[in-house]
């Protein structure tokens, strides 16, 4: 890492953390929130799909399982509502890896074009559970304990334990870049039949893989569920939840650590300024859609990877002529 | 003892019988050919062998051990190293990351979450594979970036790293220059001699008959000669094998 | 389960099913010849029911005369989405791409729908859609009747089209192999443009049969997209005649499960099947099974 990456990762984690401090209007802070929640998701997901290029549009499974673990075991277990409720963020984490691995077992089978199409049906089979099963509280939803925090106070512990998720991911997406377990699944997005002709072992790659993405997805869906308060199947297993955040992934910079980040950070806050500001929903949907094009057309790696490109473009040039070098060398030695 | 042994292995796609009753033994420590008119089934006998696909009859035995159905990674695994016709790399990690994909040690799924990339030791065995084919210059370069000549190169290296007893190589002087031939030519000698077997499908004739001890020659799916390369040159059911192929023109342009 | 209960689960399976295997043999065209999963064929099939509601509404035209307008232009809306984004997917994540940008374009195309028409629901109207005539002891709907029509009429068209004309000898070659029809002199690009045409073009014909049996608005393209591609992965991608058996098999297993269970059920029936099939069958019921080194 260069001095210069490391200077706007450090920058941008200390804006992130004093955003409360400086912002202290409950509406922005609420933005927060759901961006950072995004943030985390969108990272977590590519640690999975943008490293195996598995694309999977199931997402809000996990989500849904998460919210669905908080509301159901904090209404079950009488928990007094506050601060005790977060140790079930990790709860419902574990509770979506759980329920991932069956999942994936069934949809790793398939080929990728056919794996994209899997996650969506299996994701409508929950949505549709969640809506007719009694105990999901079906369309009325479930009322999680109300916890009585001041208002002007309520969404700041929300944010930080959110900023605690997005660090997690981003740190566990690191450290999975950096281990032969990552190596393989760049492997497998590459030439996956080829991996398993040396011996990369494929199958359990890809399912240990999906099920450790889904973790923080779940967490991030317990969290939602604490900081709403109150939970519907059609908003918790939202198939633009799904979408959103491989748009997310892709418009940042698919496989790369900040990339999901970035693309989060200004998709999810520019939706909810947009909400906030003119609340019309179809202008969003347009200025989403425009804007996405826009960028496969102009910047089809993503963000990060365009600016990087122009930053790095003197270097990768005479890193370039040296390996042509190098090339006509190993050839005039032949 | 042949170290690799195929027996009456048939194997149908669809309609197409692409392997029928083939058998073929390697001896340990020889240099095999398998040629063979466009269609007669050399690729698909790699890919039954390896693992890639799976045989509708007959047995492939490596060792007197039968692995008849074993999965790529597990073949792998065992000892038997290959590489493909159409180069396959990892064109979006770099050379070194390419070996280190090959890098495998026995250990569990857990561990390699756990461990780095690569130990010190396991950089250095890779490094000094490439320098073995003569691309270590460039391990750091994304391996799109190869030329295709340097990415047979890069995949004879990375087929290595396991160290593997047997390697069968599809078509390793295709589409490549005549120095480099010779180069990959001496790298096999240069292994053989280390012990390893070989097991080389190939087009070029020159190349075939001055590397291989021995030469299969293989027609509609079958084997129908083996013997020493002199020997097989001299053979007319060769000679008809090659003439009579018939729609080989439009195979070649299937892939087959 | 009642006799006449299968009846009816029969009919309405065919009646019906032939309409979403026009849909879906659009989708799964795409898919074959050009590796893209068009997320838009929701959103273009309620593009297609809008325009004949419309036409009908300002013009007077039957929607089934109005076919001649929108039809066309839905041809040529999917041949400008073609050049302008699908043509620049390229590369290994081509397919994964091309879901989201077809997904990017599906919601353009909503945010308009929505600000044009509202979100409030309309139906097509016309003096077929609320009456039926009774046959051997069994009530047809007009609308349902005179879609089966259309589709059959559209999917035959279709068929002589892929396997009676030079054109269609092309689009073939390209399903079958993409490297090997470019090899052979095919021009892979323009078959893969008007394939994207033809394909979107079905959807003004099927949107306008939806269009005339439910209440529709811009959002009604998530169930369509999310059953029509179902269909098609159930059927085997790039398979044609996978997505016949797999739209008339869906609206059958539907209808039934619906009758002797619960109508809450049924759609889900449907996703547990594919999932159940998938398990056994990863390619899907009629797919080309690759070999692995292909």
């Amino acid at each position: 890492m260069g001095h210069w990456s490391r200077a706007v990762w450090v920058l941008g984690l200390v804006a992130l953390a004093l955003f409360p401090v400086v912002v202290t209007s409950p509406a922005y802070v609420a933005i927060g929130v759901f961006t950072l929640i995004y943030m985390a998701c969108a990272s977590s997901w590519n640690m999975f799909s943008g490293y195996t290029g598995y694309i999977a549009l199931g997402s809000a499974v996990s989500y849904g399982v998460g919210a669905y673990t908080m509301a159901l075991v904090s209404i079950h277990a009488n928990m007094a509502p506050g601060a005790a409720m977060f140790w079930l963020v990790p709860l419902g984490g574990l509770v979506a890896s759980l329920v991932a691995l069956p999942i994936g077992a069934i949809a790793l089978r398939v080929r990728r074009h056919t794996f994209v199409v899997i996650t969506i049906a299996i994701f409508f089979v929950f949505q549709l559970t969640a809506i007719n099963a009694g105990f999901t509280g079906s369309t009325s939803g479930l009322i999680l304990p109300f916890i009585s925090w001041n208002e002007s106070y309520y969404n700041v512990p929300f944010y930080y334990v959110a900023l605690g998720l997005v660090i997690f991911a981003t740190i566990l997406s690191a450290l999975v870049r950096r281990s032969r377990f990552g190596l393989q699944m760049l492997a497998i997005r590459d030439d996956e039949d080829r991996a398993l002709g040396l011996g990369v072992r494929t199958t359990s790659v890809k399912l240990t893989g999906f099920a450790l993405a889904q973790f923080t997805i779940g967490m991030a869906g317990a969290l939602y569920a604490m900081f709403v308060g109150q939970i519907f199947p059609q908003f918790v297993f939202d198939p633009l939840f799904d979408v959103s955040i491989a748009l997310m992934a892709f418009l940042g910079g698919l496989g790369t650590l900040a990339g999901p980040l970035l693309g989060a950070l200004i998709l999810e806050s520019f939706q909810q300024w947009l909400t906030l500001t003119f609340s019309n929903s179809s202008l969003y949907l347009i200025l989403f859609g425009a804007l996405f094009l826009l960028v496969i057309l102009f910047m089809p790696q993503g963000i990060v990877v365009f600016i990087r490109d122009r930053v790095t473009r003197r270097a990768a040039r005479e890193k370039a002529a040296v390996a042509a070098a190098e090339t006509t060398l190993a050839g005039s030695r032949a | 003892m042949p170290i690799l042994s195929v027996s009456g292995v048939s194997r149908a796609f669809g309609g197409v019988q692409a392997l029928q009753d083939c058998s073929l033994e390697v001896a340990e420590g020889s240099i095999a050919g398998l040629i063979g008119p466009n269609g007669s089934g050399k690729t698909t006998l790699f890919n039954v062998v390896t693992g890639y696909v799976r045989a509708d009859q007959g047995t492939v035995r490596f060792r007197e051990k039968e692995i008849t159905g074993l999965k790529p990674n597990q073949v792998f695994a065992l000892g038997i190293g290959r590489t493909f016709q159409l180069t396959r790399i990892f064109e979006r990690l770099s050379v070194l990351e390419n070996m280190l994909v090959a890098t495998q040690r026995r250990e569990g799924w857990l561990r390699g979450l756990t461990r780095s990339k690569s130990s010190p030791e396991e950089v250095s065995t890779a490094l000094e594979l490439l320098d073995f084919v003569g691309i270590a210059g460039l391990a750091e370069l994304q391996a799109g970036a190869l030329s295709y000549g340097q990415r047979k190169l890069l995949e004879l290296a990375y087929v290595l790293v396991a160290d593997p007893q047997v390697i069968l190589l599809d078509e390793p002087a295709g589409g490549v220059n005549l120095t480099l031939i010779n180069r990959i030519a001496e790298k096999i000698r240069a292994l053989n001699a280390q012990g390893k077997t070989f097991l080389i499908v190939e087009h070029n004739m020159e190349f075939v008959m001055s590397l291989c001890d021995r030469v299969t020659v293989m027609h509609q799916g079958s084997d129908l000669v083996s013997g020493a390369p002199e020997e097989v040159r001299r053979d007319p059911r060769v000679l008809d094998a090659y003439l009579g192929g018939g729609d080989d023109e439009l195979e070649e342009v299937a892939g087959g | 389960m009642s006799g006449s209960a299968l009846t009816y689960a029969i009919i309405d399976g065919v009646l019906t099913g032939s309409v979403y295997a026009l849909m879906a043999t659009g989708l799964t065209l795409i898919f074959g010849v050009m590796d893209i999963i068009n997320i838009a064929q929701g959103i273009f099939v309620v593009l297609g029911a809008y325009l004949s509601y419309e036409i009908q509404l300002h013009w007077g035209i039957d929607p089934f005369v109005g076919l001649l307008i929108t039809i066309p232009t839905l041809f040529v809306v999917g041949i400008v989405v073609e050049r302008a984004f699908m043509s620049r997917l390229k590369g290994p994540e081509k397919t994964a791409m091309s879901i989201l940008v077809t997904y990017a374009v599906s919601l353009l195309i909503e945010g308009s729908l929505n600000m044009i028409f509202s979100v409030n629901d309309v139906q097509i109207n016309a003096w077929y859609v609320n009456r039926s005539f009774k046959l051997f002891g069994v009530y047809f709907a007009y609308i349902y009747v005179f879609g089966f029509i259309l589709a059959v009429v559209l999917l035959t068209a279709l068929w002589a089209l892929l396997y009676r004309t030079r054109f269609g000898a092309s689009v073939r070659a390209s399903l079958a192999d993409q490297t090997a029809a470019a090899l052979i002199g095919i021009n892979v690009r323009r078959v893969a443009t008007i394939c994207f045409g033809i394909g979107t073009a079905v959807t003004a014909a099927g949107g306008m049969v939806f269009g005339a049996t439910n209440a529709f608005n811009a959002s009604s393209s998530y169930d369509l997209i999310s059953r029509l591609l179902t269909i098609i992965v159930l059927g085997g991608m790039g398979s044609l005649g996978g997505a016949l058996v797999a739209s008339i098999g869906m609206v059958m297993l539907e209808d039934v499960v619906g009758v002797v269970w619960s109508p809450v059920w049924s759609t889900m029936t449907f996703f547990i099947v594919l999932v159940i099939v998938l398990s056994l069958r990863p390619q899907g019921l009629f797919g080309k099974q690759l070999a692995r080194t292909a």
